[in-house]
């Protein structure tokens, strides 16, 4: 094609997609394939659409995401390996009015900061925790993660998860779900258009309930591939996914308005 | 003025947070300061100065809510007992770098380990060095009275928020559970969420309609700048030992020793000074109030007066002496007096300690 082409196409009346206004130019540090970069964007499309970035306070994980502050535009604080939500308890707790979210992975929300979720989930805390499960610790290079499902193959269970040696993978979506402080529990993926626009639904309706001081907190979980770890090409990571994450962690909702889904 | 109270310590701490202007107490409970956290649950402050007070599932929580909060621009604020406060290293190695300001209550108990609920002093090398990794202080504030106790709450505070720095009060089991008379400074109203903007723009409260966005990290991968901004914290701590260094003496005009002590031990000196003087041995005593910084250079004049030796009694196997022995640069004798693991010496104890250790040695 020639540039007098590409001119041709390239106006402002023919564009149908671009960047979300609040993610900041910086390139993302992922891997191509992997679902943080999507999800990033969908929480900002929803905070840009609720027209609140001057009153969104966002605290990032330590994990594959631990720089998910260089990519959200909006006010962020860092927190230590697993303990966001606690940062964000007092956050929300002092100003009440503003949205505050969570951002966290398997390692850090389901190992480390297992207590800081369940309590923050069990005190009814009114923000939103965005989970995304890969199965795998991608940051530090592949280790088995709570959510590594059983066979697994990950640098530290190299011929696969032993249930008998490493113990089970965890669901801590259903079991947060449990709780009578938790409002709104979901597990999503963004891995097709479909999955997507779902996901975004999901993260939409998380954050109006916080808008709609809703009595609990709304925990979103986002299943993801990790294709460098998984050792797969992208493709091939989401059909793996689909085939061996999704049967043992179901897509859909499992609380809804405080009521779990039958 | 306002009116005398007769109060524990514990209680004397809880009631000043809440007239600091305090935003938000968050602790876990533990001997010997469960006080704290019970008085402001008592106390509701949420239906007074609308303060928040929360009981934690963990130390660990606690002090990540003084990050989150603190990061906010609020004053914030948690309590606990040494083996509590060992669990929020972590948290207080964050907020150190991050540069959030804060303000940590420790009662000190006795240890290691889970040790006993008796007073001690034996978390001075934890306070006063850092206490959890990397290279960082902590501002440390030493009451030896209950009033103390109630006084230097709006001190830490105003130190915290000026440096950007955590600020901790190191008191002991002693001072937290005795009761003394003690009485309130006038309420401090809370600051407005407008007042905090615009007083605190680093603070994470939600981007500035006209300005960037706000990140609280003790993060960065290029070491460089983590250099560059490890040099501005220790630029920082220069300054702070510049000019907050805080201390009492007591008869060191003349004195040819000198006992060092704070806190509880500050107040058992106070006696052995007045029997060793009774006895005429001309005996002083300085009292740190800032443990970190700490009174270095007023113990480098008392050797340049003429002093010819220091006893750091501490409730401790001697932590504090080291620090003594750092200033005095091995031009006089120092040395160490103090029972520990929740035993707390006595006067006559420390008379015996200072004629054997330093005239006698």
């Amino acid at each position: 094609m020639s540039e007098t082409a590409l001119k041709d196409i390239i106006k402002p009346e023919n564009l149908v997609y671009q960047k979300t206004r609040l993610m900041t130019d910086k390139p993302l540090s992922y891997c191509p394939g992997c679902g943080h970069g999507t999800t990033h964007r969908l929480i900002m499309e929803v905070i840009e659409e609720m027209g609140k970035e001057h009153e969104t306070i966002g605290v990032a994980p330590v994990g594959c995401s631990v720089l998910a502050y260089e990519f959200m535009d909006v006010d962020m604080q860092e927190a230590a390996h697993g303990r966001a939500p606690a940062l964000a308890t007092a956050i929300k707790r002092l100003w009440p009015d503003h949205i505050v979210f969570t951002y966290q992975g398997d390692g850090d929300l389901a190992a480390i900061g297992t207590a800081e979720t369940i309590h923050a989930c069990n005190r009814g805390e009114k923000f939103v925790i965005i989970f995304i499960n890969n199965g795998i610790y991608g940051m530090t290079g592949g280790q088995m993660a709570p959510t590594t499902l059983e066979g697994m193959k990950t640098s530290t269970s190299p011929y696969g998860r032993d249930p008998n040696i490493m113990g089970h993978p965890l669901k801590i979506t259903e079991l947060v779900a449990q709780l009578p402080g938790t409002y709104y529990v979901t597990r999503q993926s963004v891995h097709t258009p479909s999955a997507v626009r779902k996901a975004k639904r999901a993260i939409k309706k998380a954050f109006e309930n916080q808008l709609n001081n809703a009595p609990g907190l709304s925990f979103v979980e986002v299943v993801s591939n990790c294709n460098s770890g998984w050792k797969m090409t992208p493709v091939d990571a989401n059909n793996w996914m689909e085939e061996n994450m999704f049967p043992f962690y179901p897509i859909g909702d499992i609380k809804v308005d405080g009521q779990l889904v039958k | 003025m306002g009116e005398l109270k007769l109060m524990k310590g514990n209680e004397a701490i809880a009631e000043a947070i809440i007239r600091a202007g305090a935003d938000g107490y968050f602790g876990y409970p533990i001997t010997p300061q469960s006080e704290v956290l019970e008085y402001l649950m008592a106390a509701k402050p949420w239906e007074t100065t609308g303060m928040v007070v929360l009981q934690a599932e963990s130390e660990v929580a606690s002090i990540n809510m003084l990050y989150g909060g603190g990061g906010t621009g609020k004053k914030v604020v948690t309590s606990s007992s040494s083996p509590g406060i060992s669990l929020m290293q972590e948290g207080l190695s964050y907020i150190a770098g991050a540069e959030i300001p804060i303000l940590i209550i420790n009662v000190v108990r006795g240890g290691p380990g889970l040790g006993d609920i008796q007073p001690s002093q034996s978390d001075y090398f934890q306070a006063t060095k850092g206490g959890g990794h990397g290279d960082y202080r902590l501002i440390v504030l030493a009451p030896s009275s209950v009033q103390e106790m109630a006084d230097f709450v709006p001190v830490a505070y105003e130190l915290a928020f000026k440096y950007r720095n955590p600020a901790m009060i190191l008191s002991d089991g002693a001072i937290g559970q005795m009761m003394e008379k003690v009485e309130f400074f006038e309420p401090m109203p809370r600051l407005s969420d407008e007042e905090i903007k615009a007083r605190y723009p680093w603070a994470t409260n939600g981007k500035p309609m006209n300005g960037e966005r706000r990140i609280l990290t003790s993060l960065d991968l290029d070491p460089q700048k983590l250099e560059d901004h490890n040099i501005h914290l220790q630029e920082k701590y220069r300054q702070i030992e510049e000019t907050e260094v805080r201390f009492e003496t007591l008869q060191c005009d003349d004195a040819e020793y000198v006992i060092v002590a704070y806190g509880t031990s500050a107040r058992v000196s106070l006696k052995a000074v007045k029997l060793l003087r009774e006895k005429g041995v001309k005996v002083g005593l300085l009292r740190p109030i800032t443990l970190w910084p700490f009174p270095t250079k007023k113990i480098q004049k008392l050797v340049d007066q003429g002093v010819k030796g220091f006893l750091s009694v501490e409730m401790s196997a001697g932590q504090m002496v080291e620090d003594v022995r750092l200033a005095v640069n091995g031009k006089v004798k120092v040395e160490h007096y103090g029972r520990f693991g929740g035993m707390i010496h006595s006067p006559e104890e420390v008379v015996e300690a200072l004629e054997q250790k330093i005239i006698g040695g």
